[in-house]
């Protein structure tokens, strides 16, 4: 029997033997949805499964000259297209149509032609953008199906989910607990079997430690990999698209149908994409794992340094050779980060001013007036301390204190890095110090919530490709193990991770909620 | 104190966004905050480093200069808040 | 008390490219209110800028062309803050690192060549346009213009006059048009200047509070704005006033300038580097196309039209004024005995008629080689000065050659000794007063029967030898 625990290969093969449709594994999730997601609430907006929308997400849909303009840049390239039933002319590594038929779940912050596109904020209620992210018009030609977006922390700004506009969404597991953010409506969709897979957006952490809380698989791919097309820019340098899944396997194959490069992203990198499921095989004799003290200072807890370390202990059985790494500007990753992000999210936040699209605030006197009450009353909290935290540092008399120091340290950070995989193929350490916090524990400090990201945040800054796998439980809440790789090197990456998640044995992890399922795969 | 309510108040101007008194105060502190954690960069001999503002780098990325369609302009306004003669209508500006 | 002025000039150019500099919609003067956007253009969430490969390219040409240093390596910044025009909020520019450096423009002034410093040259996007209400109660935002590539060239306060300053920008014009860069039409804002301008006591090093003024659209108008601010400053400073460091706007309809904005409003910009674009790096390689690029400039010009053809140096700046016009000069002066008749045809006749026309000298419909074959049938004799007058007017008009439009008229000089004199004999034996006056030592006299004579002939009589004949005839009775 089929659910959306059971791995895209398994749906896959379920469509090719004609034992479900596109149509009935659509209902599915739909179905899951409605049964679930009352208590989740992971969900933003629902999509219908109609060949309209399908089509205006592959580019070909009806506002003319403007689709035209994207199907003719990427053939322009020389770039694959897909046919609708997901076969590729190029034999994209025999992976294309692995995705067709398979719905799936997006993140609130990537474009989607003629559906709505919000961030989880008010400032962009109701906003229904004319172009759709490059990574999702990959996925539509590949023959997805589209389910709805999903809620997130505003701008992707938070590790909790709670900064939504909307409503907080919950972790699947515990229900008073938060699924982790920014990418939590993510992480708890998929966690909690309502959709195979999604994409979230990672900065600083917000596809991997939403991951870890959820018990789900979490990729953040090397900056560049995954074009930002119609991603909503929280931090241009640090952004990245990635997938959330039940597995390696399945990141792996989303990511194959997602990467390449986009000339509409001048950041997008002009590399080969490898067939991610290369390095699939199950072994990692001689493969030289590192691990970095750094990452286990008294900020995690002792359930979490636990299982990491029996996940350490496990790797070297299975014929790692696991050696210690310094990485000792890691504790200036925090303070980097919060200096380097908010300055480029006071920049890219700028252009939300009520004049050619979303909120506008009414009675305005004049425009200075009319754009403070639109900023004031459409961003939340959050957003408004990391806008003016990074006004600061850009500002008069500032820049070379904060902004300029904060870039020569992340140069630090990167050298580290690269100075490490000189001696190691991986690097591994906790996803986050914790699991899962409660609702509402963090949300009036944020310094402390902005230590959820200290394992998460290094990897960002220097542009690395990680993944989180689930490690196991820690007093009934799952842990996530992080495997860091090197710049473009995803396959021995999810090599890595793959041998790990085979031999833990810890994938798909069910929350408790979901039901009991008897017999894997068909 | 790194930053007082009246450097709130200015950079709040600055980044157009209105602050009640009380937020203000709230924010003052948990800006400082920050900001004194980022207090330990200053500790660091940074002589000769130089700033990371890109991932990747060392080649020039440019597209050719060929023309494209342009968006229907119903589609252009679509999401306008206020428009009139397929312009965006903003409230009178005032210099400064 | 003595003042000197110091003036420096910040001037933006729109590159004469297809597309705009960071996405594909069309780079067009005109087009109805937002009909030339796109995603990016309007800003929406989630857009990436892309660099134009053209916009680069006429940007480093134009930056050689100015006689910079151009960077090995530089890159883009943003330069934050809110404005209607702005969707971003932020506009793409370069801060610190330029594609141009440590450039000159000469100008000819007073007689001599001066070197005016250009300090930087930049690529940046164009900002939109708004249209406010005749009331004043709101604002309309057109954002074609969004995106439009351009550069600002900007120069070191070497300029000392207003009257320098126009010259200074008609020959940045000159420059970027021979070089393909920009069509710098004024009118349509391909070409505008801000300057900043201060005064300071005769021999004094430092400089004087200056002000910036905007929107002097024309040619005439930096020179005026200029003139009018300069007065403006230097009768403050006379009665013991102060400057105030301010920007100004030139008033066109006033003939003045107005106050836009005090010291004490100065933006905040909060430059950074641009994360959505890669740094620029160019090869030597890449460089050295650029500059191949580049024409003989009108500098250049001007010196070897002195040097090759003995022109003046005012009509070698005349004919250098365009690189087309320059160039139809080149080819009529190599066709032609004297390179300074070739000047006189064109810098007199031929720029009048494109002036009452309105006609850029491309569009004109006489070849060089037909205004060369003009000048040699007024060389040989063929026809006079006179009638050469009309014929270039014809060729003008009908686009034929000189030859054959003489043909058919029959314009050709009468040069025939014999026809002549028969002629000649009958007007002066029915002008016996004009002759008397003549013999009385009256020289006008013989104009008159020189005047009869050519009317006789339709023109066509060859005036020299008219002159002569009629001397001698008379001399002879």
């Amino acid at each position: 029997m089929l659910d959306m625990y059971s791995g895209l290969r398994a749906l896959r093969a379920g469509l090719d033997a004609g034992r479900t449709s596109p149509g009935e594994l659509f209902a599915m999730c739909r179905n899951e949805i409605a049964r679930r997601d009352d208590g989740v609430k992971a969900f933003l907006t629902l999509v219908d499964d109609d060949p309209e929308t399908q089509r205006r997400l592959r580019g070909e849909g009806p506002d003319a000259g403007y689709a035209g303009y994207a199907a003719d840049g990427a053939a322009r390239e020389g770039e694959a297209e897909f046919a609708s039933d997901g076969t590729a002319p190029d034999g994209r590594s025999g992976s294309a149509g692995a995705l067709a038929g398979i719905p799936y779940a997006l993140k609130d912050n990537i474009c989607t032609a003629g559906i709505v596109t919000t961030c989880a904020s008010r400032i962009l209620a109701g906003y229904t953008p004319p172009h759709t992210a490059t990574a999702v018009r990959r996925l539509a030609q590949a023959g997805g199906r589209l389910l709805g977006k999903l809620n997130m922390d505003e701008f992707a700004m938070g590790s909790s989910t709670e900064n939504s506009a909307r409503f907080p969404t919950r972790n699947p597991w515990d229900l008073e607990r938060v699924p982790g953010g920014s990418s939590g409506g993510a992480a708890a969709a998929v966690a909690a079997g309502m959709a195979p897979y999604a994409l979230g957006s990672d900065t600083g952490g917000s596809i991997r430690q939403p991951a870890a809380y959820c018990g789900v698989v979490g990729l953040k791919p090397t900056y560049g990999r995954v074009s930002r097309f119609g991603l909503v820019a929280f931090a241009s340098s640090l952004d990245q698209i990635g997938p959330l899944t039940h597995s390696v396997a399945d990141a792996a194959l989303v990511l194959q149908q997602i990467a390449g490069h986009d000339p509409r992203d001048g950041t997008s990198a002009r590399v080969e994409t490898p067939d991610f499921s290369r390095g699939l095989t199950g072994d990692i004799s001689g493969l030289r794992i590192g691990v970095a003290r750094e990452y286990f200072s008294e900020g995690v807890d002792d359930g979490v340094r636990r299982k990491v370390e029996e996940a350490i202990a496990l790797l070297a059985k299975l014929g790692a050779r696991v050696r210690e790494v310094s990485l000792p500007h890691t504790r200036y990753a925090l303070s980097t980060y919060y200096l380097i992000a908010p300055a480029e999210a006071s920049s890219n936040l700028a252009r939300y001013d009520g004049v050619r699209y979303g909120y506008r605030a009414k009675d305005a006197d004049n425009l200075v007036d009319m754009y403070s009450k639109t900023r004031s009353e459409g961003f939340g909290a959050e957003v408004k301390r990391r806008i003016l935290i990074g006004t600061y540092a850009l500002s008069s008399g500032y820049y070379d204190a904060y902004y300029k120091r904060a870039q020569q340290v992340r140069t630090l950070i990167r050298r580290d890095f690269d100075e490490a995989f000189a001696d190691v193929d991986v690097i591994v350490s906790p996803t986050t110090p914790t699991t899962a916090f409660r609702l509402g524990e963090k949300v009036d400090d944020p310094l402390t919530m902005y230590m959820n990201d200290v394992c998460t945040i290094p990897v960002n800054l220097a542009g690395l490709p990680a993944i989180s796998v689930p490690c196991g439980l820690d007093r009934g809440l799952p842990v996530g193990l992080q495997f860091i790789g090197r710049m473009f090197d995803e396959v021995t990456l999810l090599g890595a991770a793959y041998v790990y998640e085979r031999a833990a044995g810890h994938s798909p992890l069910r929350p408790r909620f979901a039901p009991e399922v008897t017999g894997h795969g068909v | 104190m790194h930053l007082t309510e009246q450097d709130v108040a200015h950079v709040a101007r600055l980044a157009r966004l209105v602050l009640t008194d009380e937020e203000k105060h709230t924010l003052a502190g948990e800006l400082d905050r920050i900001l004194q954690h980022a207090d330990e960069l200053a500790g660091l001999d940074l002589a000769g480093v130089s700033p990371m503002s890109h991932v990747g780098g060392g080649e020039t990325v440019t597209r050719p200069d060929e023309p494209r369609p342009s968006l229907a302009p119903l589609t252009a306004l679509a999401n306008a808040p206020d428009a009139d003669e397929q312009q965006f209508r903003v409230p009178a500006v005032l210099e400064g | 008390m003595a003042f000197e002025t110091v003036i420096g000039l910040e001037v933006h150019v729109e590159l004469g490219t297809k597309t705009k500099i960071f996405c594909n919609c069309a780079n067009e003067f005109g087009a109805a209110p937002n009909t030339r956007v796109c995603p990016v253009c309007l800003g929406s969430p989630g857009v990436l800028p892309v660099l134009n490969a053209e916009a680069l390219a006429l940007g480093i040409r134009a930056a050689l062309a100015l006689n910079c240093e151009v960077r090995a390596s530089s890159k883009f910044d943003r330069k934050n803050y809110f404005y209607p025009d702005s969707p971003k909020a932020y506009q793409i520019s370069q801060y610190d690192e330029p594609i141009g450096e440590r450039g000159y423009v000469e100008i000819v002034v007073g007689g001599g060549v001066k070197r005016i410093g250009v300090t930087r040259v930049h690529l940046e996007e164009d900002a939109g346009k708004l249209n406010h209400s005749p009331l004043g109660d709101y604002s309309l935002v057109d954002l074609n213009r969004v995106g439009v590539p351009l550069i600002e060239i900007v120069s070191e306060p070497d300029i000392r006059t207003p009257e320098e300053a126009r010259l200074y920008m008609e020959e940045v014009r000159s420059i970027l048009r021979y070089c393909n860069v920009s069509d710098c039409r004024m009118e349509e804002g391909s070409l505008r200047c801000d300057a900043n301008i201060s005064l300071r006591p005769a021999g004094q090093r430092a400089f004087g509070t200056k002000t910036e003024i905007k929107n002097m659209n024309s040619f005439r108008n930096v020179q005026r704005g200029l003139e009018y601010e300069q007065r403006r400053q230097a009768e403050a400073l006379a009665a013991g006033g102060e400057i105030r460091q301010q920007t100004l706007r030139w008033d066109e309809a006033s003939e003045r300038t107005i106050l836009m904005r005090s010291k004490e409003d100065a933006h905040d910009y909060r430059y950074f580097p641009e994360p959505d674009l890669a740094r620029v790096e160019l090869s030597a390689e890449y460089i050295a196309a650029r500059r191949a690029e580049i024409p003989e400039l009108p500098a250049d010009k001007r010196e070897r039209f002195v040097r090759q053809y003995g022109l003046p140096a005012y009509d070698a700046s005349v004919l250098t004024a365009s690189r087309a016009l320059a160039e139809y000069f080149d080819a009529v002066a190599a066709l032609v005995r004297d390179a300074k008749s070739a000047s006189n045809w064109i810098m007199g006749d031929l720029l009048a008629h494109l002036k009452v026309t309105g006609q850029e000298i491309e569009q004109v419909n006489m070849t060089p080689q037909q205004l060369a074959q003009l000048i040699g049938l007024i060389d040989d004799g063929t026809i006079s000065t006179r009638i050469a007058k009309t014929v270039l007017r014809d060729v003008l008009e009908q686009g034929k050659d000189p030859r054959v439009l003489i043909e058919e008229q029959g314009l050709a000089q009468i040069s025939d000794e014999a026809a002549l004199r028969a002629i000649a004999q009958r007007v002066i034996e029915a002008n016996p007063k004009s002759v008397e006056d003549y013999r009385a030592g009256k020289e006008k006299a013989l104009g008159a029967l020189v005047g009869q004579m050519m009317k006789e002939t339709k023109g066509k009589a060859n005036p020299q030898m008219v002159n002569r004949m009629i001397a001698d005839m008379i001399a002879g009775d």
